[in-house]
C-alpha cells in the first residue's frame, strides 16, 4: 500500500511545447537537447510528417513534424521553431515544434488516461493528458508516433 | 565467465590452428621442407600444452594422437600417402571442432572423435603407437625448444644422451648466424660494410667471417664490383627485430640472411665463466653445421656435442624460453592486440575529422575576396594528413583473407566427402587485405557458394570420366584488388549452369511467367530469386530451401554486387565486388530535381552530355538513349525518388551506371557538383531503410546528402518488365520453340 501511494504521489517530468497551437509533452527522460530549427535534407518515399534529416553532430537523425503527424497540417516556417531531440528504444530522432513552452513537474495520479476518443491515431499516440492552466497538454507515446511513420515507409 | 587467460589461450588457438591448417596445406604439395612438418607439429603440441593447462581433457588426448602422428611424419618414419593427407587434414579439422566445443563449454561426442583417433592410429600402423595415456607422457613445456629451426640437432644429442634425463631444451638461441652479401650497388650508395659490423658489435659479440672465394683474380679486379661475403656469428639477447634494424637502410641492396644460433642455454652459476667457454665452444661447432641440413645424422661435426651439453645437464629453465622460441619461430612482425571498439571509436572520430576538413576548405573556398594562398596551402596539407590518418586507421581493420580462404578448404573437404566428389580448392591471392567485418561477414556467403560449387557445380565422378575430365574437381577460389574494390571469385571446373532446367524450375515454381522467354543472362539472374534452388533432392549440403538469393543479400549488405558467368561444359564462375571499406567511399555529388546526392563512383562508368538526337521516346514516358549502336534505358532519378523532374527543356546530363540486374542504365541529373571522398552515414539506425537510397552522408557544409543506390533505382523500375518479360524481343525465339 505504501509503495502504490508512493509511486502515485511521485513527481514525473515533462518537457511541454506546442504544435499545431495546441500543447503537447514527452517525459523530460525521454529528450536529449533542444536545438534551433535548421534546413533538413529531405527524403524520398516518406510521409509528410517526415520533413528529412538532419545532422546531429555526426549522426543522421530523422526530422518529423508533430503537428503534421497529428493531422494539424505542417508547421508553418518561424523563426521560433525549435527541434526537441528525444531518445526512444536506441533511436535518436528530432521533433519539430513551433515553441518549448516549460517544464511540468506534476505527481504521477495527475495523469489522466486519455478518454475513448474516435480519432484512432491520437488514441494510439497519446497515452494521456495533463491538466494546465491555460487547458491540458497531452502526453505523446514517442513509440508510437516513430513506428508509424516508419511503417509507412516501409 | 571469462577467464583472460583462457580467452588468451583461444585466441591462441586460432592462430595455431591456422598456421597448422597452413602447414598441412603446403605438405600436400610435392615440396616442402622439414621446417613445414615442424611447423604443423608444433601447432598441434602448443595446442595440447595450452589444453593440458586448462584440464581439456578431451583436446589434449585428440591433440596427443595426432601430435603422434604428426611425430612419425616428422621422424621420417612414415610416408605421406594421399590416404594419411587426408586423415591428417580431416583430423585438423576435428582439432578445430573440439578447440570450438571447449570454447562454448560444449562437448564433442565421442564416437565423432573416436573415429578419426582410429583414422589416426591406423597412420601409424601396428604396434607404432604406445598405449600411453595422454596424461602420463604429457609435460608441459617439455618438447617445445626442440622445435627450433636446427631441429636437426636434436637427435643425435637425444640418441646419445638417452630421451627423458637429457632433453634437449638445452639448446636456446644464443644469436643470429648473419649472411650478409652486398651488392655492388650497396658501394655506390656510399653504404659501409664496416659501419653495419660495428652497430652489431653494438649487440653482441660478434664473430665475422669473410668469404673470398668469389673474389675475382687481380687482373679483372674492379674495386667497384667487389664480390665479398661475410658470415657473421652474433651472440646477443636482442631480438630478431635488433638485427634487423642494424640492416634496415641496406635492404634490397645485399643478400641477406638472419638465422636463429643455437647453443646451450648460458647458466648463471658459480662457474660460468668456467661454463661459458664451453657454450663458446659449442656456438662455433653448432654454427658450423649448415642451417638447414635435411639428414642430420650424417654430420659429423655433431659428434662432440653430446658430452658438452651433458656437462650442462642441471640448467631446468625451459620454461622461461618458451614464449621467446615459440614467437622466433612464428613471426618476426610484432603485433598488438587491440580491443576492436577501441578501433572503431578511431575510425568514426577520422570520419568527424575529414568532414570537418572539408568544412574548413569550403568555408576557406567561400571567403574569395581575402585568399590567402598559405592558408589555402595548409588547408591542403591538412586534407593530406587527414587521409594518411583515414588510410593508416582503416589499415588497422585491414585483414588478409587467408583465414576466410582456409576455412573454405575445410568445407570443400567435407562437401567432397559427403558427395563422394574428389575436389580440391585452389586459392590465389591470399594475402588481399579487406575490412575485417567484410572478413567476417562472408564467410556465410562464400561457405554456400563453396558448397553449391561442389555440390551442383562439380559433376559425379563418372560424369567427369566421360566429359574427359580428370576426377579430382577444383574450385577456384581467388581475391585480388582493383581500383578500390576487393574482387573475389569462386570458380568451379563443372559442367556449367544447365539453363533449361533453371528455367523450367523457375517456371515450375511459379517464380516467372510460364510462357515467359528470358535471355540467357537473365536466366543465370534467376539462381539469385529467392525460394530457387536446382537441387533436385534436398541434399544436407547447399539446398536447405534457402539458396543464392541469401549470397547475394549478404554481398549487398556488404555495398558489394555478385555476378555470374558460365562456360557450358567447362564451369561456372561467381564474382563477388566489394568496396575496401564499409565506412568511406568515393563518390560523386549530384544535383537532382534541385537535391544534393551522392553517387558512388564503383557503380558510374562514365557520364554523358547527349545530343537531342541521341535520345528516343518509347511507350508514352519512357526514353533509350543510343550509345556507340546500343540502346540502353534512361531512368529519371528524380521522378524515381519521388522529386521534382528537372526542366524537361534542356539536354539532361546522364551518369551511365551498371546495375547487376540489368545492365548499363542512364541516370538523368542535373548537375555534377563534386567527386570527393564521403563518409557513410547508416539512416537505419535512427530511422529506416529508404526505397532508393542506400545511406547518407554529411556534406562539407554539414548539411547531410543521401547516397544513390544506383540498383535499387533502376531495378525498382524495371523489376515489373523483368518479370514477365516483352514478348516482343524474343518473338522469334518463342515460335521456334514452339515449333
Amino acid at each position: 500500500m505504501q509503495m502504490l501511494e508512493d509511486t502515485s504521489k511521485s513527481q514525473v517530468e515533462f518537457v511541454t511545447f506546442s504544435a499545431g497551437e495546441q500543447s503537447f509533452s514527452i517525459e523530460i527522460t525521454q529528450v536529449r537537447e533542444i536545438r534551433r530549427w535548421s534546413p533538413v535534407t529531405a527524403l524520398p518515399h516518406c510521409p509528410q510528417e517526415v520533413l528529412g534529416v538532419m545532422n546531429l553532430r555526426g549522426s543522421v537523425i530523422p526530422i518529423y513534424d508533430l503537428a503534421a503527424r497529428f493531422g494539424l497540417g505542417k508547421t508553418k516556417e518561424n523563426p521560433r521553431n525549435v527541434i526537441v531531440v528525444a531518445m526512444h528504444g536506441g533511436q535518436t530522432v528530432g521533433l519539430l515544434v513551433e515553441a518549448v513552452s516549460e517544464i511540468l513537474s506534476v505527481p504521477r495520479d495527475q495523469i489522466q488516461e486519455t478518454p475513448d476518443i474516435r480519432s484512432e491515431m491520437a488514441r494510439q499516440s497519446i497515452t494521456g493528458v495533463i491538466p494546465i492552466e491555460s487547458g491540458m497538454t497531452r502526453v505523446i507515446d514517442l513509440g508510437a508516433v516513430l513506428q508509424h511513420s516508419s511503417r509507412s515507409v516501409a | 565467465m571469462s577467464n583472460p587467460i583462457l580467452d588468451t589461450f583461444f585466441e591462441e588457438t586460432e592462430e595455431l590452428l591456422e598456421a597448422l591448417a597452413e602447414g598441412l596445406e603446403s605438405m600436400q604439395g610435392a615440396e616442402f621442407d622439414k621446417e613445414t612438418v615442424n611447423s604443423v607439429f608444433r601447432a598441434v603440441h602448443s595446442i595440447k600444452g595450452g589444453a593440458g593447462a586448462f584440464k581439456l581433457t578431451a583436446l589434449v588426448s585428440f591433440a596427443h594422437s595426432f601430435e603422434t602422428v604428426m611425430d612419425a611424419v616428422r621422424s621420417g618414419g612414415l610416408d605421406l600417402t594421399p590416404q594419411i593427407m587426408h586423415t591428417l587434414m580431416r583430423s585438423a579439422d576435428c582439432l578445430a571442432d573440439l578447440v570450438d566445443a571447449a570454447r562454448s563449454g560444449r562437448t564433442v561426442p565421442e564416437e565423432v572423435t573416436a573415429g578419426f583417433l582410429t583414422a589416426l592410429e591406423a597412420c601409424l600402423g601396428e604396434g607404432e603407437i604406445e598405449a600411453v595415456d595422454a596424461w602420463d607422457n604429457f609435460e608441459f613445456a617439455a618438447v617445445t625448444l626442440d622445435l627450433s629451426p636446427l631441429t636437426e640437432i636434436d637427435a643425435p644429442a637425444e640418441t646419445a644422451v638417452g630421451p627423458t634425463e637429457m632433453p634437449d631444451q638445452d639448446l636456446v638461441r644464443v644469436g643470429f648466424r648473419i649472411n650478409f652479401r652486398p651488392h655492388a650497388v650497396l658501394f655506390s650508395n656510399g653504404h659501409e660494410p664496416a659501419l653495419l659490423f660495428t652497430a652489431l658489435a653494438d649487440l653482441g659479440q660478434i664473430t665475422p667471417q669473410i668469404d673470398l672465394s668469389q673474389l675475382a683474380d687481380w687482373a679483372s679486379f674492379d674495386p667497384e664490383d667487389q664480390r665479398l661475403s661475410w658470415t657473421i656469428d652474433l651472440r646477443t639477447d636482442e631480438s630478431e627485430l635488433a638485427v634487423q634494424d642494424v640492416f634496415e637502410f641496406v635492404y634490397g641492396l645485399c643478400d641477406l640472411s638472419i638465422a636463429p644460433l643455437l647453443g646451450p642455454m648460458p647458466v648463471e652459476t658459480a662457474d660460468a665463466a668456467a661454463v661459458q667457454a664451453e657454450v663458446v665452444e659449442i656456438t662455433s661447432v653448432l654454427a658450423a653445421l649448415p642451417v638447414h641440413s635435411a639428414d642430420s645424422s650424417s654430420t659429423p661435426v655433431t659428434a662432440p656435442a653430446p658430452p658438452l651439453t651433458a656437462t650442462l645437464a642441471p640448467s631446468p629453465k625451459p620454461k622461461a624460453d618458451r614464449g621467446e622460441q615459440t614467437l622466433d619461430a612464428k613471426s618476426p612482425k610484432a603485433t598488438l592486440r587491440v580491443d576492436l571498439d577501441r578501433v572503431d571509436r578511431l575510425i568514426n572520430a577520422v570520419g568527424e575529422l575529414i568532414i570537418n576538413q572539408a568544412m574548413i576548405a569550403q568555408r576557406l573556398q567561400d571567403m574569395t575576396a581575402t585568399r590567402d594562398d598559405d592558408l589555402v596551402m595548409h588547408i591542403e596539407d591538412y586534407r593530406l594528413l587527414a587521409r594518411d590518418i583515414q588510410e593508416g586507421v582503416m589499415a588497422i581493420r585491414a585483414q588478409p583473407v587467408k583465414s576466410l580462404f582456409q576455412r573454405m578448404s575445410r568445407i570443400v573437404r567435407e562437401a567432397a566427402d559427403s558427395t563422394g566428389k574428389l575436389a580440391e580448392l585452389v586459392t590465389v591471392g591470399e594475402g588481399t587485405e579487406v575490412d575485417k567485418t567484410v572478413v567476417e561477414r562472408l564467410a556465410d556467403p562464400l561457405t554456400h557458394m563453396i558448397r553449391n560449387a561442389v555440390d551442383h557445380g562439380l559433376e559425379s565422378r563418372e560424369e567427369r570420366a566421360t566429359a574427359g575430365k580428370p576426377a579430382m574437381g577444383t574450385i577456384r577460389m581467388a581475391a585480388s584488388h582493383r581500383s578500390g574494390s576487393v574482387i573475389i571469385t569462386v570458380k568451379d571446373d563443372g559442367a556449367g549452369l544447365n539453363r533449361p532446367k533453371i528455367l523450367e524450375i523457375a517456371k515450375r515454381k511459379g517464380l516467372i511467367a510460364a510462357d515467359a522467354e528470358l535471355s540467357d543472362a537473365e536466366i543465370d539472374q534467376l539462381l539469385f530469386m529467392a525460394g530457387f534452388s536446382t537441387a533436385s533432392s534436398i541434399s544436407n549440403l547447399s539446398g536447405r530451401g534457402v539458396g543464392l538469393d541469401v549470397v547475394r543479400n549478404a554481398v549487398q549488405g556488404l555495398g558489394g554486387r555478385i555476378s555470374i558467368a558460365t562456360t557450358p561444359g567447362l564451369g561456372t564462375e561467381f564474382t563477388i565486388i566489394l568496396p575496401l571499406t564499409l565506412a568511406v567511399m568515393d563518390g560523386m555529388v549530384v544535383t537532382v530535381g534541385g537535391h544534393t546526392l551522392v553517387v558512388p563512383i564503383t557503380s558510374i562508368i562514365e557520364t554523358i552530355r547527349p545530343l537531342p538526337g541521341d535520345l528516343h521516346r518509347i511507350g508514352t514516358d519512357e526514353t533509350l538513349l543510343a550509345i556507340r549502336g546500343r540502346m540502353i534505358p534512361v531512368v529519371d532519378v528524380a521522378r524515381s525518388l519521388g522529386f521534382a523532374s528537372p526542366d524537361q527543356g534542356s539536354t539532361p546530363l546522364l551518369l551511365l551506371v551498371e546495375s547487376e540486374t540489368l545492365g548499363e542504365c542512364a541516370l538523368v541529373v542535373e548537375s555534377v557538383q563534386d567527386q570527393r571522398q564521403v563518409v557513410i552515414k547508416s539512416l537505419e539506425s535512427n530511422f529506416g531503410k529508404v526505397l532508393g537510397v542506400s545511406a547518407a552522408t554529411v556534406l562539407g557544409d554539414g548539411r547531410i546528402a543521401l547516397i544513390l543506390d544506383p540498383d535499387a533505382i533502376v531495378g525498382g523500375r524495371v523489376t515489373p518488365a523483368f518479370q514477365t518479360p516483352t514478348p516482343l524481343s524474343h518473338a522469334g525465339r518463342t515460335a521456334h520453340a514452339n515449333a
